[in-house]
């Protein structure tokens, strides 16, 4: 595989999704977050920076993610319906290399988008810290400027590489982008879910469903892991073999489902 | 697609399982040794039931089956912490959007009392909400008499409100359809009130009219405390007639055994624990770690004194 094919590869998904306007997504996130914070300093009384904290973590998560999946799904699925794969795989580029480039390119369309919007982000939380009394700042959980709160956007990154193996993954094998798309955001909400099919097995009597429960526990992408939004709003600590080990857990995961990705794409056949 | 794979491609197979394994592998190692997994705080993020039933756009049934499922998973995921973790805070918010997503379901009402009066290992639960549930239960099915009973049942087990439990007990026989000991249980809890046989009439009935096994197993549960009950105060009767002939506190149960009171020694609890000897004392009771404990307080094998009354409104 060459890196010098996945890299121009990596660099056209990149440029298409600026062409695409994905990056419109960071005004919209820097409107939602200046006018929310506008808005919540009128409504609520002394939790506007940890509002803010919250919206904040949630938006890029959700944006990230709305992104990963649409992107993610039509990264080879759309070269298919399109026919355009026929002129792509007439190129000197390996399958391997396009799923790989293609995966590449999203993943650092992603990674710009996520931080810049973490710089609108805490832009209006600066605004804050500076803005509020001394009495007001000391009232709050943790400071408006925690650098803590850097582990749980990282942690959100990690997510989104994740979910956008998902989409590659099954882009690589569906026929259709919607059933793609219905199959990646399926995982995606499981895979939140997935603390409960961990305790599930306590409530239930047949050792046969708290079997099936376990194994889905473990097979299913456990987004849950990724999840520091609620720790670091509130300035806990977190340890960081926890955030190597959700690190690790979620390479792995995205090796596993790109070489898979790999695999399926360089078996298919398109005539 | 063509047929076999070729070598190459089963190996990156091969390694996507491998990944695949290492990550589970992974996940398994995090579980067991990380502290708490990262955002496992429980949240409710709605806490309005009745935002949440607008929020349910028409899909009201359902969210009230996940949300009961989610009351029922904190719960059992509360019970199963380590002991110095438990925390029932979110009992009643969860079985309160529940009924109010559906005011008709029934299960969540009746287990749902339980859960937030029991609290864990043993009181302070909550009655109160439980009490306060059951009422929002009765007032959206004023025929279900069942939830008035279950309301006496609060007062007399958790609030050792012995009139107050009789009281609703009246109330709950006159609603139409309930059984005929209804109005005999109230006579006896008001005369006989917090002692060992009236509590194991009640659970007896339980038992026998519950319809779901959740509600048999806890009454199955009970009426064995209450057994066990029963044979501590047989063991204290035969460690004080024993103590009272040697002039001192009975330190060990074989002193029992050599005496040939006791058949077996130790006695062990229905749960297979031998019963715990304090030998300062001489008095028998269970062991805190046995499935059985802890066993209700203030509950003598004679009626006590009555308390003052807590009537239905």
């Amino acid at each position: 595989m060459s890196l010098r094919t996945v890299a121009r590869v990596a660099a056209a998904v990149f440029r298409e999704s600026v062409r695409d306007r994905v990056l419109y997504s960071i005004v919209a996130f820097a409107a939602l977050v200046t006018g929310a914070s506008l808005l919540i300093s009128q409504l609520t009384a002394g939790q506007d920076v940890k509002i803010i904290k919250d919206l904040g973590l949630a938006a890029m998560s959700l944006f990230g993610a709305f992104i990963a999946i649409f992107i993610g799904i039509g990264l080879v699925a759309k070269e298919v319906e399109k026919k355009s794969v026929y002129s792509l795989l007439a190129k000197p580029v390996r399958r391997s290399e396009l799923v790989i480039g293609k995966y590449a390119g999203l993943v650092l369309t992603l990674a710009i988008n996520l931080a810049v919007m973490t710089l609108v982000w805490y832009g209006v939380l600066a605004y804050y810290a500076f803005t509020a009394e001394e009495l007001v700042r000391k009232s709050w959980e943790a400071p408006a400027l925690d650098p803590r709160m850097l582990q749980a956007v990282y942690l959100i990154f990690v997510q989104l590489m994740l979910v956008t193996a998902i989409a590659v993954f099954f882009s690589t094998f569906s026929t259709s982008s919607m059933l793609s798309a219905l199959f990646t955001i399926g995982f995606f909400i499981a895979g939140q879910f997935s603390a409960d099919l961990r305790n599930f097995e306590s409530v239930v009597s047949s050792p046969v469903v708290a079997l099936i429960t376990r194994a889905l526990y473990y097979v299913l992408p456990n987004m849950a892991a990724f999840d520091l939004k609620a720790a670091v709003v509130h300035g806990r600590p977190v340890a960081g073999l926890e955030l190597a080990a959700a690190t690790g857990y979620g390479l792995l995961y995205v090796a596993a489902l790109l070489l898979a990705s790999i695999v399926i794409f360089t078996r298919r056949d398109f005539k | 697609m063509d047929g076999a794979l070729d070598p190459r491609r089963t190996g990156l197979l091969w390694l996507a399982c491998i990944c695949l394994a290492a990550a589970i592998g992974l996940q398994y190692a995090r579980d067991r040794y990380l502290s708490a997994p990262i955002g496992s705080d429980n949240l409710l993020y709605v806490e309005s039931p009745s935002a949440m039933k607008r929020l349910a756009l028409g899909y009201d049934a359902l969210l009230a089956d996940v949300y009961w499922i989610r009351a029922v998973q904190y719960f059992g995921g509360q019970r199963l912490a380590e002991r110095a973790r438990h925390k029932h805070d979110l009992v009643y918010p969860l079985l309160d959007i529940t009924t109010t997503l559906d005011p008709y379901f029934n299960i969540a009402y009746r287990f749902g009392s339980i859960f937030v009066a029991e609290g864990y290992p043993r009181p302070p639960g909550r009655p109160d909400l439980a009490i306060k549930l059951l009422e929002k239960g009765f007032a959206a099915n004023p025929t279900r008499w069942q939830y008035l009973y279950d309301i006496a049942f609060v007062h007399y087990w958790w609030l050792r409100d012995f009139p107050g439990a009789a009281a609703w007990f009246k109330r709950a026989s006159e609603v139409p359809g309930s059984p005929e000991w209804m109005p005999g249980l109230a006579a006896a809890t008001l005369v006989r009130g917090g002692d060992r046989r009236a509590a194991r009439f009640l659970w007896e009935q339980i038992l026998r009219s519950s319809e779901a096994g959740y509600m048999r197993e806890n009454a199955k549960h009970r009426l064995v405390q209450l057994d066990v009950m029963d044979e501590i105060d047989r063991l204290n009767d035969a460690l004080g007639q024993v103590s009272a002939r040697i002039g001192h506190p009975v330190t060990s149960w074989e002193e029992l055994g050599r005496r040939g009171v006791l058949r077996r020694v130790p006695p062990v609890d229905p749960a297979g624990l031998p019963y715990v000897l304090d030998p300062l004392t001489g008095r028998a009771h269970l062991d805190p770690k046995s499935s059985l404990a802890p066993l209700p307080d203030d509950m003598p094998n004679e009626p006590p004194p009555m308390k003052a009354a807590g009537s239905p409104r």
